[in-house]
């Protein structure tokens, strides 16, 4: 998948509720309209992001995806700042 | 003129009048939306609410993912720290001005964050201390800095007045930035979330 963003984010190795909050100081500091791509290998972040999105009113998940990487499975979340 | 032109012209007098009223109207309506919006439903806020109760490790580490958590996807959060709970927004213990059993609780409750036990299978903190090894190794952020995170957030942390005072807590035990309040706080708080914890 070919998906522009503005920004990456990497928190590979990032527990719950790391992923998320690492996001949201990264999300905080990019223009209003760009991209953050988020790199995770947290299996629970699928859903979080899901979550974060259906919930928060400045923000939204523009596609996600699961990559494999030496045998590990990373998870990919583009989030988009609207406000 | 004739009568018939005057009919007309009255007619057009009274659709601009007409106009007028529903412009006037619109606005009226527009204002009101706005107020509105401003306060959703009854007054719920975009908010969660805890009350912090347990002064266990374990405890203390679910309530604080779920408070970075929460403001990390943009709720505001409120924390109510009463009885046990009060050991996890501590600094450091004093003895000072303190009478004997203010003392005893001050010698058996922790000073800090570092002195918190496991909820169960504690054996004396070694419990604990496994724990906090297993989060380290599994990368999952420690106790200290979550609570560092929620106050960059900008959580609400609230003291029970109450049974501070009760468990001879003094202010200058407690973390920089703790507010004092007492129930009609986080009854005041937890009204207008749209979810409240105890924990």
């Amino acid at each position: 998948m070919d998906i522009t963003f503005d920004e990456l984010l990497d928190v590979k190795g990032a527990k719950c509720p790391m992923p998320i909050v690492k996001s949201r100081q990264a999300i905080k500091k990019i223009p209003v309209g760009s991209v953050l791509k988020v790199v995770a290998t947290d299996r629970g972040s699928v859903p979080d992001f899901q979550g974060w999105a259906d919930m928060a009113k400045d923000i939204e998940l523009v596609e996600q995806e699961t990559l494999q990487e030496n045998g590990q499975e990373l998870y990919v979340h583009y989030v988009r700042r609207t406000k | 003129m004739a009568v018939q032109d005057l009919a007309q012209a009255d007619d057009k007098v009274e659709s601009v009048a007409d106009v007028a009223t529903l412009l006037e109207r619109v606005d009226a309506l527009e204002e009101r939306v706005a107020e509105l919006e401003e306060a959703p439903a009854q007054g719920i806020e975009d908010r969660l609410s805890m009350v912090v109760f347990s002064g266990d490790l374990d405890k203390a580490i679910a309530s604080f993912i779920i408070a970075t958590g929460a403001a990390a996807m943009g709720l505001e959060v409120s924390m109510f720290f009463t009885f046990w709970g009060l050991s996890i927004i501590k600094k450091q213990k004093q003895y000072e001005g303190k009478n004997i059993l203010e003392k005893g609780f001050a010698a058996m409750l922790p000073g800090n964050t570092q002195g918190l036990g496991l909820s169960q299978m504690n054996f004396f903190g070694a419990g604990s201390r496994i724990i906090r090894k297993l989060m380290n190794d599994h990368d999952v952020a420690s106790l200290e800095e979550m609570v560092g995170m929620a106050q960059e957030f900008g959580v609400r942390m609230v003291a029970c007045e109450m049974s501070r005072e009760l468990l001879g807590i003094s202010d200058d035990e407690l973390m920089d930035g703790v507010e004092h309040g007492g129930v009609a706080t986080f009854v005041g708080d937890a009204a207008r979330s749209k979810g409240a914890l105890f924990i």
